[in-house]
């Protein structure tokens, strides 16, 4: 099993609550991603399991929602919004500013497979922008400065 | 834990008594149950399961003159009437927390900062159509909104505000808190109700409604976070107050998002009728334009809603005012851009947004947002074509209400609204193969 213990007991815990089991198929992907980072085949047979719901059911539905990564990415995953609002704050030249700075273009991952950059659309961060979600956290309000020691303090990060 | 860095205007919500839903945000402790509680909190559940009939309840609600924050504006306890009372069915309350229309970012700070106002509202309109399992449905993304209403969620069943015989009463009503995965669409309400059931989120043709075949083909109501957190004030302080509070046809206060090229986005509470200018330019609140470049437009209530040029700004923020302008109050998502954006370039984000958030399962929908989005790039890349225009009216048109959800129409407004209001700088743009105005803004 890649789901460890403490997430199948999470996956469980939820899906007892609801009225029909295939309503844990969502829960038990935020359980998922929030343990491993990507929600892939191997984990819609695991939960499928879990839950009891079968595993077609799961995949289904997974093709539909957009914010699990469907592979692995780099360790962070940075999400920059880049609609209306962001942009108007400049998320565009942000973009540019972390594709400078990663060596890499929007889509791709670092070498050292440390870092992936895409844009998403709005993470409803308007009035704090511009922002970027690193894996599941938010970072806001950025300028230059806050950016660059934010990704600084990810690479020097061991763990 | 996250703490959004977001301006707000708690300082006059503390001290205006007609502003409730902002007055203790900036107050870390508002989080816990006991500050909650010491502050009055859970008093109108309780006052409700001591002895408030739930035809009274909903009548309350209705002469409060609440109506829906999430966008659409349909009055909360007219649509707590529709749930049929001698239904043999469970009901469910949900209350939407999937904020993702561009602007937007208020219930987020409700979410975070006072979770349990959050619940005693949903608590309070699930004992009103009678339901004994309520969920909140948050988008995906805001996972510190998911760990902060859980906790909530934990404390108030703790605490004895949830769980079995609430208070005493006999009354049971427990509560989910249901996460998304990434789609616009969800926070449609029978598109949430499909998600909720582990569906892929398409929207669900009406006729039936929610509210007589929803959830688990089970009457149905679902609510803004920001329209049930208000539902404890109506109870507490009366119909009549309330009602006192806004204009003489939208009543209550209402929360603004204010995001764009002005000096301090935030978000706003604010009593509805509120002046758009005082809203950008007053120093409590936007503080006028960002670099003192001049305005150049308002998308006044989210993404989907028409533009207003600089000339028709001194309005009233509510329902009826921003309909005589042609436009809406949304969800109250206030988007302001000054001179140097290039029009094109705005529909361009906008358009591919509606485009990637399309469920897919209407034609028009589906194809015509990615035709439009083929369009808009096109003359945004120089290489647009006389006709194109016309051609991206007509296609406009063959969308606006041909789907069965709104978000076709969502995607369609402001282009419509974009083509009369600034139509110079689109054949300028065509003309010209380039911007009028290069939308370049820096990142330092």
């Amino acid at each position: 099993m890649i789901l460890t213990e403490d997430s199948i007991a999470k996956i469980k815990a939820k899906a007892v609550r609801y009225p029909r089991k295939k309503s844990a198929i969502l829960p038990a992907w935020t359980v998922a991603y929030r343990q491993i980072g990507h929600v892939d085949e191997a984990i819609y047979k695991e939960i499928s399991k879990v839950i009891g719901v079968p595993m077609v059911e799961i995949a289904e539905a997974a093709t539909f929602y957009t914010m699990f990564p469907k592979k692995p990415r780099g360790k962070y995953l940075l999400q920059v919004c880049n609609n209306i609002s962001c942009a108007l704050r400049g998320s565009d030249s942000m973009i540019t500013h972390l594709e400078n700075k990663l060596d890499i273009k929007l889509g791709e991952t670092t070498d050292d497979n440390q870092f992936s950059l895409i844009a998403v659309e709005c993470l409803g961060a308007c009035a704090t922008a511009p922002m970027v979600q690193v894996n599941m956290e938010y970072h806001e309000n950025l300028d230059a400065t806050k950016l660059d020691k934010l990704i600084d303090d990810l690479k020097a990060k061991k763990d | 834990m996250h703490y959004s860095p977001v301006i707000t205007n708690a300082d006059i919500a503390a001290k205006d008594e007609n502003l409730h839903l902002f007055q203790y945000v900036e107050d870390s402790k508002q989080c816990e149950i006991d500050t909650f509680v010491s502050r009055g909190g859970y008093k109108a559940w309780k006052k409700v399961l001591e002895g408030i009939s739930r035809e009274d309840l909903i009548n309350t609600v209705k002469a409060s003159g609440l109506r829906g924050r999430g966008g659409a504006g349909f009055p909360t306890g007219l649509k707590w009437s529709f749930v049929p009372k001698d239904s043999p069915k469970a009901r469910y309350m949900v209350c939407n927390a999937d904020e993702s229309e561009p602007g937007t970012c208020k219930d987020r700070v409700l979410m975070e900062r006072d979770p349990h106002a959050i619940i005693e509202g949903m608590a309070i309109g699930a004992y009103a159509i009678g339901c004994h399992l309520m969920f909140i449905y948050i988008r995906g993304e805001f996972d510190h909104c998911i760990d902060k209403m859980e906790a909530a969620m934990e404390e108030a069943y703790a605490k004895g505000h949830l769980g079995k015989n609430v208070y005493g009463s006999g009354y049971d009503l427990d509560m989910i808190v249901h996460t998304g995965g990434g789609a616009y669409i969800c926070g449609e309400e029978t598109a949430l109700l499909n998600s909720i059931e582990g569906e892929r989120g398409q929207s669900r043709m009406r006729p039936p409604f929610p509210a007589i075949e929803g959830l688990y083909a089970s009457p149905t109501i679902v609510n803004n976070v920001e329209s049930l957190a208000a539902v404890p004030h109506i109870i507490n302080r009366g119909a009549e107050w309330y009602a006192s509070i806004g204009t003489e046809k939208s009543k209550g206060s209402k929360l603004f998002s204010l995001s764009g090229h002005v000096n301090r986005p935030g978000n706003f509470e604010v009593p509805l009728g509120f002046n758009l200018k005082d809203m950008i330019y007053n120093p409590d609140y936007g503080g006028g334009m960002l670099g003192d470049v001049p305005l150049k437009g308002v998308i006044p209530g989210g993404a989907s809603t028409p533009f207003l040029l600089p000339d028709m700004i001194d309005v009233a923020l509510d329902y009826e005012s921003l309909q005589e302008k042609d436009s809406m109050l949304g969800s109250g998502a206030i988007i302001v851009f000054n001179e140097n954006t290039c029009i094109v370039w705005i529909l361009k984000k906008l358009i591919h947004f509606f485009r990637h958030e399309s469920c897919g399962k209407c034609t028009p929908c589906r194809e015509g947002t990615a035709w439009l989005e083929q369009m808009i790039n096109r003359i945004e890349a120089g290489q647009g074509e006389a006709g194109d225009l016309e051609k991206m009216e007509e296609v406009c048109g063959n969308i606006l209400g041909r789907t069965i959800c709104p978000l076709g129409d969502a995607a369609v407004m402001p282009i419509q609204s974009a083509l009369r209001l600034y139509r110079d700088e689109w054949q300028y743009h065509i003309d010209h193969k380039k911007c009028m105005v290069k939308s370049n803004f820096e990142f330092k």
